[in-house]
């Protein structure tokens, strides 16, 4: 089907609307209403449009134009092709679920003003946009600092707690740490012409140490935003600060331009990559995704366990293009093919996944008013429809078919089955025990969302003041509903999303997937290795075997049910606190992974008075690397500080002795 | 694997054997079991010597097995249990790591040998090559537990377990060892058993105990 | 042919759902006969399952729908888990739609959504057992994948159904790296389904029980469908050991209706095996305290990993 503009200029164009909706925000900053009942659900739309745009235009071939804004000789290069299409649909798709649930959720006493905040919100969008379509390293960075202020700005949204302040500065400096790195990357691709435009790039030929210190920097630079370890500490601060959509955004979309960055980098701008380059992306993925997994299971914050799961997702997606790096540098194209398209799956899956759970927490914590895992429970009762569509989200995260959460696992796993045919010593042979890892990260990330759905929405309320939670608006229902069925189409369907991922990995690496089954119900990756999965068929005869068994019984025997206290093997004066705390559920990681973990404990003496038993697990890389690094930056500028010395005499004498110098150097 | 002659896998089968104890070994506390593990891995080592034998007709082969009998899985087995009983050692309850850690870098052994052995392996003609892997493997396992173990009775179990794998990856890449070469490592062993005998009726007599770390008093200085 | 397939299908089906029960019952007779005392009849589970049925069930107070549900959705997974496992035959219609991962993931769900129902109620048993059951379910899943993975590897395919096939059918007869699978597929059930060593499914002791601290608050028909679960769980198991280390006697597509009428008592002989060597399994191991779960399960992990390695170097 053709569309009658060219998607570029759409794209473009849907850009503009952003930036120009979030700007007409600040025509009536203090109106909630004027904000959320207008401005919001435009966004809204023009993201459902862009999701269709970039939907529609995967096969058509790529587009560039330039525009004009810029520097008078640096003007903005913009390019469109399958890479740029699949992320912005992406962008589009995700955000449009949260921009409805944001309209309905931004109210006074936010911290910032309405109109300032749907400014920041809709300039955080089309920055992202442009990211995704930047064709020169100038346009591309100019976005990427847009992108990190206007989310620190929404990050430090409630910017009166200092904790709050403090993570938006962490976010900040990780930020442009990624960022410089980035930038001396495209740098070093520019290989001597001095262009830099992301053609130039594509056509110098770099020597091999060269075009591995690119990649490298590249793979940390995007790897800082992405949240890989050991980058990755400002993830589990930020996310939790951030207002609930703008969490989702940040961790829904915002790190997915980071793989988007890599993939650019590793496939498209340096033309031959080596194979071992993926070793190393694996490693440090599958590391990140067990030190993520691990953290996020003990955790005691409903948005910092997510966010934890979003560094372990992060870490799968990376452990994906490492493999496909491994595969496409050694020549093995279908199975790069395969590797690819799981992980670009992967990257479209979590970004609804993550969005709706992020949107889910929002609305328990508008409605209690607590982040706090053990102030929560119970929910189920009060806010039936925030708990139902939150635990579709944590089933499909939890990778259980048929949700899309397994569909990218799968085809991941897959992957990794035949990596046995690498033709390279020890890596044909580590590289199925990855396999392993990533089945034990899949498991352990169930274990997560166990933890996560029923310490919040299920037991026994644990304080009082529960009982007056409410359940969330109409827009915030609308929001997570299109996210559900996000996930939904996205797992049922995965033949045609395969079709139109396809595309991608043509562009990309020349490959596809070779002879497929070629039925719309039934996905069959390598009809010769003949492993196939139908989630339509499954998710049907699921369903029905449930209502037969449902049928079955009230039909041979009966329905009755009386309601009574529960049973607890007959103890009668049970009460909330009874139950499991976030830390007694976390406990067995905790014990048994024990040395991640940096454990603080307080322990009361049998002589206390007023026992109190206290336990901090933080973050050993924290503690051992950061730290230190700060004080040494600390104690080396105090060192520069000398040269301030305040006097005018001594800054005229530096001038005269700079003088002199040059002086003598030039003549 | 299509057609792999039915004797080749049942030597398969008892290669995988052979490593499944060497791993089981690593984690045991208990060193009765050790040392019915140690002659169960010289059982298997006469069957697949025998098995060999009958394969190739090298008569050598036949010798060495009944060597391998008489020594691994009657003699030296005996002189063990008769040592722990007068020594009255049998536990062993302290690991220097927790065995999953043990277990994990036994793993990270097994890769290594694997990774090494696919090179060796096509080098040679023997029909058994493909198993000089778990010989390596075996080898290193055992030397992972002598490290690994507290008690010197447990160390002298995995020292002679090393032999077992050196024998089986002989074996496996040249049909055995020159009978001068087996009967001069026998007997060495054997020797070797009896003088540990004697040291560790001295250590216990010293220290009052066989734990090992009573020796790191020996040192010069504090 | 079609018609043969849906049959063998349905069939399958059929076994699982009445049989298993059955094998619980023999389960307990053979472990009376070791432990020297007198079992139940072996059909006493189904007479257990029908007064179940019939009572009223008594739901707690703050139970929600999702607690309603559970037994449902879990009976349903372990019946479609039964669907995909090749006990009788090897072309199964439903395989196509299904394979090995995704019974991997069956079995999670069911894992997950029992824990959830078990947190449900909000009692300290509830969930400390789900608690349990996730760790042991974090560790056994893994497990449990890399058997499949070995199968997988020496069969080039992850369909369970074509796995047996090429198993039952190939020139190599001992694959020793299914050796090293086999025991940790051993491990792994004894891990899930809740027996002696990791789990006493006799008891109600919170000390000891994993798998019971989940079904205390259900009762009634949710019990029975809960434990009905149960017991197809260890069916399943049961067949999918079977059908990946003792595959011979599986209809194949060649042997047409004869190839089903053997496959039956074969199963049948092979399932009294199985339940006799569980009991043994049971009767010589003593429980292990809680967290040396892990390290059991561990074990059972590494064990598989070993099995690969050893595949890749031997190509057995």
């Amino acid at each position: 089907m053709t569309i009658p503009i060219a998607p570029l200029d759409a794209s473009c164009v849907l850009l503009t609307a952003w930036v120009v909706i979030g700007l007409a925000g600040l025509l009536r900053p203090a109106s909630v209403a004027f904000a959320g009942r207008v401005l919001f659900p435009l966004g809204a739309v023009c993201g459902a449009g862009l999701a269709l745009v970039a939907a529609l235009s995967l096969a058509t071939p790529p587009e560039q134009t330039t525009l004009l804004i810029g520097l008078p000789d640096l003007p903005f290069h913009l390019r469109r092709d399958a890479l740029s299409s699949v992320f912005l649909f992406l962008l589009g798709g995700a955000s449009a679920g949260i921009s409805v649930f944001a309209a309905g959720y931004f109210r006074k006493g936010e911290g910032a003003l309405p109109g300032l905040l749907c400014l920041e919100y809709h300039v955080f969008l089309a920055s992202m946009g442009l990211v995704l379509l930047a064709d020169d390293a100038y346009a591309f960075m100019v976005a990427w600092e847009m992108m990190a202020l206007s989310s620190y700005f929404l990050v430090t949204t409630q910017h009166r707690i200092p904790e709050i302040r403090r993570a938006g500065f962490i976010y900040l400096l990780m930020a442009h740490v990624g960022a410089i790195m980035i930038l001396l990357s495209f740098g070093v691709m520019q290989g001597g012409t001095w262009q830099f435009t992301f053609d130039a790039m594509r056509s110098a030929r770099l020597d091999p140490t060269w075009s591995t210190i690119a990649f490298l920097l590249a793979l940390f630079g995007f790897g800082a935003k992405a949240g890989i370890v050991p980058l990755h500490v400002w993830l589990p601060e930020a996310h939790p600060a951030a207002p609930s959509p703008v969490s989702a955004l940040m961790s829904g979309v915002m790190l997915k331009t980071a793989i988007y960055g890599l993939l650019r980098v590793s496939f498209d701008l340096l033309g031959e990559s080596q194979w071992w380059w993926g070793l190393v992306a694996l490693s440090f993925g599958l590391f990140t995704a067990f030190y993520g997994v691990i953290f996020a299971a003990v955790q005691t914050d409903m948005k910092r366990l997510l966010a934890w799961s979003s560094i372990e997702n992060m870490g799968l997606i990376f452990t994906g293009v490492g493999i496909t790096i491994v595969f496409h540098g050694l020549g093995m194209s279908s199975l790069a093919g395969l590797a690819l398209i799981a992980t670009l799956y992967h990257c479209v899956n979590h970004a609804f996944i993550k969005s709706l759970l992020f949107l889910g927490t929002g609305a328990v914590l508008h409605a209690t008013g607590e982040r706090n895992l053990g102030r929560l429970g119970g929910l189920i009762q009060r806010m039936p429809w925030v708990a139902w569509l939150t635990l579709i989200g944590a089933l499909a995260i939890a990778g259980l078919p048929p949700l899309n959460g397994f569909v990218s696992e799968w085809l991941l796993l897959q992957a990794f089955l035949f990596a046995d045919t690498v033709p390279r010593a020890f890596v044909n042979m580590l590289l199925p025990m990855a396999a392993g890892l990533v089945a034990l990260c899949a498991a352990l990330s169930g274990f997560v969302m166990v933890k996560f759905f029923g310490v919040i929405f299920l037991g026994q309320p644990r304080e009082g003041s529960l009982a007056q939670a409410q359940d969330a608006g109409m827009l915030e229902r609308i929001g997570l509903i299109w996210l559900a069925l996000g996930c939904f189409g996205l797992g049922l369907l995965p033949v045609q999303v395969i079709g139109r991922l396809e595309f991608v990995t043509r562009y990309l690496i020349g490959a596809d997937l070779g002879a497929r089954a070629g039925q719309w119900w039934l996905l069959a990756p390598d009809a010769a290795r003949q492993a196939s999965y139908s989630p339509v068929v499954f998710f049907g005869v699921g369903s029905a075997v449930i209502l037969l068994s449902f049928w079955l019984v009230r039909a041979f025997y009966h329905r009755r049910v009386r309601r009574s206290a529960a049973w607890d093997c007959g103890f009668v004066r049970l009460n909330a606190r009874m139950q499991d705390t976030a830390e007694g559920f976390g406990q067995p990681i905790r014990h048994v992974f024990q040395s991640f973990f940096l454990v603080e404990r307080e322990l009361p003496s049998p002589f206390d008075a007023a026992p109190r038993y206290r336990l901090l697990l933080l973050d050993r890389i924290w503690r051992s690397g950061y730290e230190p690094l700060g004080r040494l930056v600390r104690k080396l500028a105090d060192i520069a500080a000398l040269l301030q010395q305040g006097r005018i005499s001594t800054y005229l004498t530096y001038s005269f002795i700079t003088l002199l110098a040059l002086l003598a150097v030039v003549l | 694997m299509k057609g792999i002659p039915f004797d080749l896998q049942i030597l398969n089968v008892l290669a995988a054997l052979l490593l499944l104890l060497s791993f089981s070994m690593l984690a045991q506390r208990r060193i009765v079991v050790l040392v019915n593990l140690l002659a169960t891995q010289g059982l298997l080592l006469f069957l697949a010597t025998m098995l060999l034998a009958w394969r190739t007709g090298e008569h050598h082969l036949y010798l060495s097995a009944v060597l391998t009998l008489a020594l691994k899985v009657i003699g030296l087995p005996w002189l063990l249990r008769r040592l722990i009983r007068r020594l009255d050692v049998y536990w062993d309850t302290e690991l220097l790591i927790n065995p999953s850690a043990t277990m994990l870098i036994g793993l990270l052994i097994v890769v290594f040998s694997f990774g090494l052995a696919q090179p060796i392996s096509a080098l040679a003609s023997t029909a058994t090559r493909s198993t000089l892997g778990i010989a390596i493997a075996v080898i290193l396992l055992a030397f992972l537990a002598m490290i690994t173990r507290r008690k010197a009775m447990s160390q002298v179990v995995a020292f002679l377990s090393m032999e077992n794998g050196l024998f089986f990856g002989a074996m496996s890449a040249t049909y055995g060892m020159p009978m001068v070469v087996e009967l001069g490592v026998a007997l060495d062993v054997l020797v070797a058993m009896l003088v540990l005998g004697v040291f560790f009726f001295q250590i216990r007599e010293q220290f009052d105990s066989l734990d090992l770390h009573h020796l790191e008093t020996l040192k010069e200085h504090e | 042919m079609k018609l043969l397939a849906v049959t063998t299908q349905l069939l399958e089906i059929f076994l699982a759902v009445l049989a298993a029960p059955l094998l619980v019952g023999w389960v307990n007779q053979c472990r009376a006969w070791l432990q020297n005392r007198s079992a139940p009849s072996i059909w006493q589970p189904y007479r257990g399952l029908h007064k179940l049925f019939y009572k009223d069930a008594v739901v707690a107070i703050n139970a929600s729908s999702l607690f309603r549900a559970a037994p449902y959705v879990v009976f349903s997974s372990m019946v479609l888990a039964a669907a995909i496992i090749p006990s009788l035959g090897t072309r199964l219609p439903f395989t196509v739609a299904a394979d090995g991962i995704a019974l991997v993931g069956l079995l999670a769900t069911a894992r997950v959504f029992v824990s959830l129902a078990a947190m449900d109620v909000g009692t300290a048993f509830g969930t400390l057992g789900a608690r349990r059951e996730m760790m042991i379910g974090f560790l056994a899943e893994p497990a449990l994948l890399m058997v499949l993975f070995v199968a997988a590897m020496i069969s080039q395919t992850t369909s369970l159904a074509l796995i047996a096939e090429r198993l039952s059918g190939g020139a190599v007869v001992l694959y020793p790296s299914l050796a090293f699978t086999a025991v940790a597929f051993t491990l792994v059930l004894l891990a899930e389904n809740a027996r002696i060593p990791v789990d006493n499914p006799a008891t109600h002791l919170e000390l000891t029980m994993v798998h019971e601290a989940m079904l205390l608050e259900y009762s009634a028909r949710h019990l029975a469908l809960m434990e009905w679960a149960a017991a197809l769980k260890l069916f399943n198991y049961a067949c999918i050991g079977i059908a990946l280390f003792v595959p011979f006697g599986v209809a194949t597509q060649l042997q047409g209706p004869v190839g089903l009428a053997i496959a039956v008592p074969t199963l049948a002989f092979k399932l009294l095996l199985a339940g006799a060597a569980l009991a043994v399994l049971e009767t010589v191991s003593a429980k292990l305290r809680v967290f040396r779960a892990p390290e059991f399960l561990a074990t059972a992990f590494l064990l598989a990993v070993l099995g690969m390695l050893v595949h890749l170097l031997l190509g057995a």
